[in-house]
């Protein structure tokens, strides 16, 4: 398999992703520049986090203009073709249609980086595979903009269709306003397509990949998704 | 622009010069300077460019070394690392800026530092930051503190440099002249460094990145004044920060340099254009041309004078060879980024500026940046040992023994100076970059260099109260605690930057702080063997109430090869608590005192280097050889407070807090034994059967080590037994109640 990571101006977690891919899981890893159009030869492309073009606007905004964009939405109606939004790369998703909903400011009104936890509320998609229905996985966050919103409507859809990936709760999977570090909807802090090839999240799992750093759980992400792409 | 303008008192007083200052001027040109070249001058001549104060007395640091690639002198010092790589770092204040608008001021303090960093051919690894506010609940502080904090994250995060320590300290001189200095560390491949010097006679000079606004124009001079009501007005001398910009200018600058296009470079700090031509042409013993006409301006009508003096952010200058402009032009398009040809090399050693063809200033480089040159205007001051100083030490029969230490103990863990930090340091990105192995609050961060059997650990320390109470042992002792902090993961201290904060250097009375708070830190970073790798000063700091605490800031970096380190707080239950060092009886200029007693007195605590050496290389051979499980030095608070650090600070690193079991017979006051800040002292844990394995160690390194207690269970129980007293006291209280106090003591007014 080969996997892609999409540098835009701004882009910042592009090395990190690049490195738990290659490094670490020994993934076939390119960078793909923002004005490249030419994407069908990766299987999963991964959009990092970071301040594209400044979030100048609103996060994500301007990227969902890029080239790559452009591909991007063809290349996200291909079999067998999976993208991972983290962080800025969610926004970016929302942005560009790809996922519902919009990033509202933390309700601390602050930049918040520290650990929190998430509960695996769908195990079963491309993405989670690895996981159980309820595993807790300890990942941080490092956002301004992660309080998702959505209308009603969206919510008991994204519900109803099992959409809803993973969601702020305490280390032993409880979910309530306690765990909610910047005022998430429902406590998302991953949703996915109908389709299941399209993950947002606002957790870093290209962060927790080794002891040292604090947790291994966002392997289980990568590992997942991998052994579904060698699998299929 | 008229340049004909008579040169007036008026004018030369606006500009900041002194009479003998414009004396010289008029013997450099043999004529009267015009309105650009005076303002070349002023700007070059302020402190904050000129080290006319404080260069005599730098040179008494150490600065040599096997280690050291790059001393003093450059956009930011360098070390050797491995084989190939080396580290840059360097630390700078953004006081005035920040206290006058602190969300800019500390956004352009980090983007200044960060490129001194990149100017070197380094890719910047880590921001660390030293605050210093008045009380957490002051009014000031809210109007700061909050807005500074949220300045360095706009700024670190946007660029997606992990912000990994720091330290934030209050205390009421701080309050309307704040302290903002940031450290930036950078890594390079040796090859690959680069200087900011002219070369090549007929090279271009290339101007980079954001377009020159008239924002910050005298910002040099603003910074070598004192902080009046009158100037809090200056508002035009603060600069505004585009991380983005930054960001694009980082990466296009190191693919620049991958690819071999730079001759020199230098970024437009302090002064601007003014300062990176020519420091940059005094290094190559060169000049420069500058054809203001090509300098990309972000306002209609701006002069040269404007141009030179501006201190628009994100802008870089740079030397390239002839002929490679075109390969310049088009990495730097893939970046959204231009590049100008302003000016070029020439042979005669001028800066010669040039505007409508016409020239505006034609000065000699060397007076205005060679502090050996004849006409520069280094000044001979001398220090007068303070007043204050004659009666500054404490009588202790006047300093009651505390009935209930336990009410201490509490009351000190939630004092801004002890009480937890994280609402200000998880507002930073300190973990992109996936190096950061241990985060925020512990002694030191550590960094790891992917690829290299390396790590690198870091701090930043200093003590305003203890250097004003006594200046060169607050000056020892910054550089002691800043080594201590780094041996405390395992590392190896190899170099440091300093930023000295002062007040105002014209009073011989701040003079002579800052001569013995130098003296101090050199003879500690001599014993210590960490020279020093250049640095900043900052003065003129004082508020309406006079001038702060003198406070010097020390950025320490060392190495451990391997992968071997630790951390601060208990990580087993059942392991032995451990004490090296002895503790002495001394009260003065503790936080105890403060915050107890109301009072600010000394003696400072003594210090002993070569002692604090071996307890260093004590806990450094602990960590090597695997038997030491955490260690944590003792400061702020004393051993009662370290030890409580050390039970509940685990959480925040992601492990569960565990409590202690302590018990200690005590020769001397209960309250020096608990809350005096005796140097040289740390607490380490080891499992019960390294014991004996760390004994020998202590030994070996003639450090007094002493069984103090065990870890286990949810409480922090001490129990001291003061025999000559025939008196016994204790704590006895749940680690959960203490990390609450902790928590809240300063993290709900961020």
């Amino acid at each position: 398999m080969k996997a892609g990571v999409i540098v835009f101006p701004g882009s910042n977690r592009d090395a990190d992703c690049m490195w738990a891919l290659q490094d670490i899981l020994g993934v076939n890893t390119e960078y793909i520049w923002h004005e490249n159009k030419n994407i069908k030869k990766y299987d999963l492309i991964v959009i990092p986090g970071g301040f594209s073009y400044g979030d100048y606007l609103r996060c994500g905004a301007i990227a969902r203009f890029a080239k790559v964009m452009e591909s991007i939405q063809e290349f996200s109606s291909k079999k067998n073709k999976f993208i991972l939004g983290i962080c800025n790369g969610f926004q970016i998703l929302l942005e560009a249609g790809l996922l519902p909903g919009a990033m509202l400011m933390n309700k601390t009104l602050k930049f918040i980086c520290r650990y929190v936890n998430i509960v695996t509320e769908n195990n079963n998609t491309p993405f989670t595979g690895k996981m159980k229905k309820g595993q807790v996985l300890r990942i941080p966050i490092a956002h301004n903009e992660g309080n998702y919103y959505c209308d009603e409507t969206i919510l008991n859809n994204l519900i109803k269709n099992d959409c809803v990936v993973f969601r702020y709760s305490d280390e032993n999977g409880n979910v309530n306003d306690n765990t909610n570090p910047n005022g998430a909807l429902y406590n998302i802090a991953g949703i996915i397509n109908k389709d299941g090839n399209i993950l947002g999240m606002m957790p870093h799992p290209e962060r927790a990949m080794i002891k040292e750093l604090g947790s291994t759980d966002g392997r289980l992400i990568f590992e997942s998704v991998i052994k579904y792409i060698k699998n299929n | 622009m008229d340049y004909n303008v008579k040169i007036t008192d008026e004018i030369i007083k606006e500009h900041n010069l002194k009479k003998d200052e414009y004396e010289l001027i008029l013997k450099i040109l043999n004529r009267p300077p015009t309105i650009v070249e005076l303002g070349i001058f002023s700007a070059m001549w302020s402190e904050h460019c000129s080290y006319k104060h404080s260069k005599p007395i730098l040179k008494k640091l150490p600065t040599k070394g096997k280690s050291i690639l790059q001393g003093p002198g450059e956009n930011a010092g360098i070390i050797h690392a491995t084989k190939n790589l080396a580290i840059a770092f360097k630390i700078e204040s953004h006081n005035h800026p920040s206290a006058v608008e602190p969300f800019q001021g500390a956004a352009t303090g980090v983007g200044g530092i960060l490129r001194d960093v990149f100017t070197m051919g380094a890719r910047p690894i880590a921001i660390l930051d030293s605050l210093r506010f008045g009380k957490p609940e002051a009014k000031n502080t809210q109007r700061l503190m909050p807005s500074v904090v949220k300045g360095i994250a706009f700024y670190g995060n946007c660029v997606g440099i992990p912000t990994v320590g720091g330290e934030t300290i209050f205390e009421d001189c701080y309050e309307t002249n704040c302290l903002v200095n940031v450290m930036t560390i950078g890594i390079v491949e040796k090859k690959k460094i680069r200087k900011g010097i002219a070369k090549g006679i007929g090279n271009p000079v290339i101007y980079i990145g954001a377009a020159t606004g008239r924002d910050g124009i005298h910002g040099a001079s603003f910074a070598s004044a004192e902080l009046t009501e009158e100037n809090q007005e200056r508002r035009s001398s603060v600069q505004v920060a585009d991380p983005f910009m930054e960001k694009l200018l980082l990466e296009a600058t190191l693919e620049l340099n991958d690819k071999g296009l730079i001759v020199g470079i230098q970024d437009m700090g302090a002064a601007g254009l003014t300062s990176s031509s020519v420091e940059m042409a005094n290094r190559g013993k060169v000049g420069i041309e500058l054809n203001i006409d090509k300098v990309p301006k972000r306002e209609t009508g701006m002069n040269a004078y404007e141009v030179m003096l501006s201190e628009s952010q994100e802008r870089m200058l740079m030397i390239t060879e002839k002929g490679k402009e075109k390969k310049i032009e088009k990495i730097l398009k893939k970046w959204g980024l231009h590049a100008v040809t302003i000016g070029r090399v020439i042979k005669k050693p001028y800066i010669i500026v040039k505007e409508n063809g016409k020239i505006v200033a034609e000065i000699p480089v060397s007076p205005l940046a060679d502090s050996n040159h004849k006409y520069f205007p280094l000044k001979k001051q001398k220090g007068i040992k303070p007043k204050y100083l004659e009666n500054i030490n404490i009588n202790y029969d006047l300093v009651p023994v505390p009935k209930n230490i336990e009410d201490v103990l509490i009351r000190l863990i939630g004092s801004p100076n002890i009480a937890c930090k994280s609402a200000i340091w998880q507002q930073y990105d300190h973990m992109v970059r996936t190096n950061t192995w241990t985060l925020p609050g512990s002694d030191s961060a550590v960094i790891k260099i992917k690829g290299e059997n390396l790590l690198i650990a870091t701090s930043v320390d200093g003590n305003g109260r203890y250097t004003y109470l006594d200046p060169y042992r607050g000056g020892a002792i910054a550089v002691a605690e800043a080594a201590r902090n780094v041996s405390m993961s395992g590392a190896t201290p190899v170099a440091l930057t300093n930023c000295l904060n002062f007040g105002n250097p014209e009073d011989p009375e701040i003079f002579y702080q800052f001569e013995k708070a130098t003296e101090g830190m050199a003879d500690a970073a001599k014993i210590l063997k960490t020279p020093v790798t250049g640095g900043n000063v900052s003065f003129y700091n004082e508020g309406k109430d006079g001038a702060i605490y003198p406070t010097p800031i020390v950025g320490m970096v060392g190495f451990i090869k391997g992968t071997r380190y630790v951390k601060q707080y208990f990580k087993d239950p059942e392991d032995i608590i451990l004490l090296l060092g002895q503790t002495k009886d001394e009260l003065g200029a503790s936080e105890y005192l403060k915050e107890i007693h109301g009072l600010i007195k000394g003696p400072v605590p003594e210090i002993d280097l070569k002692l604090e050496s071996q307890i260093q290389k004590t806990v450094r051979n602990g960590i090597k050889a695997g038997i030491i499980k955490s260690a944590h030095d003792i400061s702020k608070g004393g051993l009662a407070i370290a030890l409580a650090e050390c039970c509940i600070s685990a959480k925040l690193h992601g492990e569960r807090n565990i409590g202690a079991f302590v018990e200690i017979q005590s020769d001397i006051r209960i309250d020096s034994l608990l809350f005096g800040e005796t140097q040289s002292r740390v607490i380490i844990t080891t499992s019960k059967k390294d014991l004996n394995a760390m004994k020998k160690i202590a030994a070996e390194n003639k450090v007094v080590l002493t069984e103090i207690g065990k870890t286990g269970g949810d409480r922090l129980i001490i129990n001291i037994d003061w025999a000559a007293k025939k008196c016994s006291q204790k704590i006895n209280i749940k680690i959960s109640d203490l990390e609450n106090i902790w928590m809240n003591g300063v993290n709900k007014y961020v």
